[in-house]
């Protein structure tokens, strides 16, 4: 098995305030606005380095993504920061006619993604935003696992011509990808090769993936472990190889199981080649207050629950 | 510059054609396409600085969105007219594999268009982006807008609203065609829009307004006028009284035909009411 190291605890919102920091020292026709949430983001950076690039738009996210639709047109590339929430949900209808109808190479970074936004309650914990944006024609959807991949990610996209919803988080976890890493959109990342289970995990998840793979190992099973960070376009050829292995499947998100990632393995999967799945995700409900790790808990969300999940699809077989 | 008697020319041929695409495929918007057939006209003819040709960034160049995508009619009439596509595609307006869709939008190409528009309340935040892209390009052209009064109850509107005027973007004029009409009835009868121009300088914009946006000379002076207010701090809007339907006597005044064709009898009077001039497609 491959060993990871969790380099040191940071969130990926900071992954995200770090590659848009140097994206704006190297293209000048970056362009970042925000709708007052520039601390949260961690847009700073970017703010102070370049005032005349930095648009604070304030409590009016609908009229954000609208000026970043226009904004495109003499060529600018502009990177949209708020709450996963208020990045989709509330505006879903800018983004469907002005953005991704209209082809617009608009950028939506959403922070504060799904339950481990934490105490805020369930308001502010979107589990329903993959699915949303997964369902706009052209859209690309990317979920990043840690600060590392999301710095990466967030230099990544500013290459591809079209809108992309780009999904982090607020709390500190893992970072254990290399540093030096380079992204490509739509290309899973093989994490450990193993023969009796795929797991095929997103964002938050992806690290305790990996700690339900060492649990797993314990117990003699081996898991192939894939960090699934595109969830469209989905690499169906990494999840097809996998399961021709395998045989079953968990996919793990912190997202709720309709309209999710796993939704989208499934499709692949019954069109290819019908095969036993586990879903670990939220179960078609709100979220609640609480503090990160027990919300996980609660609503099944980590290692052991994987670990679990995994078991019980082998059974499947 | 094309001279007055041609103008009023193009813009009875413009009626006819608006006329023509609704009837033939028994539906889209007529009422509001007829009542702003002048300011397209000026528009495209006298007031905005254009290229030839078509180009998405608009580099260099006056541009123009137009928020309340319905009327669609007179906003294709006028772009085939002005050299965008051919005349003759307005044979194809909401027909299937068309890139005349009934709203407008980019996804066919067709050249003219820079945003799709038709949930309505968006076109100011694009103009917006679109005007500060300009500022950052160095580029001293204008953006222009056109919105319905009624789509004015859309919130997002006075969010752009507020923005505009909080963050200088003076290169931008928004033109409200003010025909007191919407789907359901009178704006008074539906929701009242109260006082617009106050409305709009208590936001902080610059307002000019043409009294009688449905006189040709009225629209190109006010929109002159309008130009000359850019550059000084603030937005500019322009409240353009219209009549929906003008031009067609019993189209005008009324809600009515607001999304409604004309029927084959219907569309005999009308255009006997607009007789040919420059040439039907």
């Amino acid at each position: 098995m491959k060993k990871y190291t969790d380099t040191g605890k940071k969130d990926t919102r900071s992954g995200f305030g770090a590659g848009l920091t140097e994206l704006g020292k190297k293209n000048e026709n970056i362009v970042a606005l925000c709708a007052d949430l520039t601390g949260s983001l961690k847009m700073d950076e970017f703010k102070a380095n370049h005032p005349d690039r930095f648009f604070q738009v304030g409590i009016a996210e609908a009229n954000m993504m609208g000026i970043a639709a226009g904004m495109t047109i003499g060529g600018k590339i502009p990177f949209t920061g708020t709450f996963a929430n208020f990045s989709t949900g509330r505006v879903y209808d800018q983004i469907r006619q002005s953005i991704a109808y209209s082809h617009k190479n608009v950028k939506i970074c959403a922070s504060h993604a799904g339950l481990t936004l934490g105490e805020d309650g369930a308001t502010h914990q979107i589990l329903e935003d993959i699915g949303l944006m997964k369902m706009l024609p052209g859209m690309t959807v990317i979920n990043t696992c840690d600060f590392n991949q999301t710095k990466a990610a967030t230099i990544a996209i500013a290459e591809h011509h079209g809108p992309v919803y780009l999904r982090f988080g607020r709390p500190k976890v893992a970072n254990f990808t290399p540093e030096d890493q380079v992204f490509e959109i739509g290309k899973a990342v093989q994490l450990q090769e193993g023969n009796d289970v795929t797991i095929v995990a997103t964002g938050h998840l992806v690290w305790e993936a990996l700690e339900a793979a060492n649990s797993l190992h314990e117990q003699g099973i081996s898991a192939d472990v894939i960090n699934i960070h595109t969830i469209k376009p989905l690499d169906k050829e990494a999840i097809l190889n996998s399961v021709a292995k395998t045989g079953c499947i968990v996919t793990a998100e912190e997202h709720n199981y309709h309209g999710g990632l796993g939704e989208s393995v499934a499709r692949v999967l019954g069109e290819n080649t019908p095969t036993p799945q586990e879903f670990v995700a939220t179960q078609d409900t709100f979220g609640e207050s609480g503090t990160p790790a027990q919300l996980m808990e609660k609503y099944g969300l980590n290692a052991k629950a994987i670990h679990k999940a995994a078991k019980k699809v082998m059974g499947r077989k | 510059m094309p001279d007055i008697s041609y103008l009023n020319d193009l813009v009875i041929q413009v009626r006819r054609d608006i006329l023509r695409q609704v009837h033939k495929v028994n539906s889209g918007h007529p009422g509001g396409s007829l009542g702003c057939t002048e300011f397209f006209v000026a528009m495209f003819q006298e007031i905005m600085d254009r290229k030839e040709g078509f180009d998405m960034n608009g580099t260099e160049e006056d541009i123009f969105f137009l928020s309340n995508g319905h009327i669609s009619p007179v906003f294709y009439s006028v772009l085939a007219r002005s050299g965008y596509f051919p005349v003759d595609e307005l044979n194809t307006f909401r027909l299937i594999n068309s890139r005349l869709q009934g709203h407008p939008t980019t996804h066919e190409g067709l050249p003219g268009i820079r945003v799709a528009s038709g949930s309505l309340g968006q076109g100011i935040s694009v103009s917006v982006g679109a005007a500060t892209t300009k500022k950052l390009n160095n580029d001293d052209h204008l953006v222009y807008t056109l919105c319905g009064d009624g789509e004015l109850q859309e919130g997002q509107n006075w969010e752009a609203i507020m923005y505009a005027a909080a963050h200088k973007v003076d290169n931008l004029i928004v033109t409200v065609d003010y025909n007191g009409q919407q789907i359901d009835g009178s704006t008074d009868d539906v929701l009242a829009l109260g006082n617009l121009k106050a409305k709009f300088e208590a936001f902080g914009w610059t307002v000019l307004e043409i009294e009688n946006g449905n006189d040709l000379q009225q629209v190109i002076d006010g929109m002159k006028s309008a130009k000359e207010l850019t550059g000084k701090g603030k937005p500019v809007c322009v409240l353009m009284t219209t009549v929906m339907g003008n031009g067609v006597d019993f189209m005008m005044h009324t809600h009515a035909w607001h999304g409604k064709a004309p029927n084959d009898e219907q569309l005999e009077i009308a255009l006997a009411q607009n007789p040919e001039t420059i040439g039907d497609y």
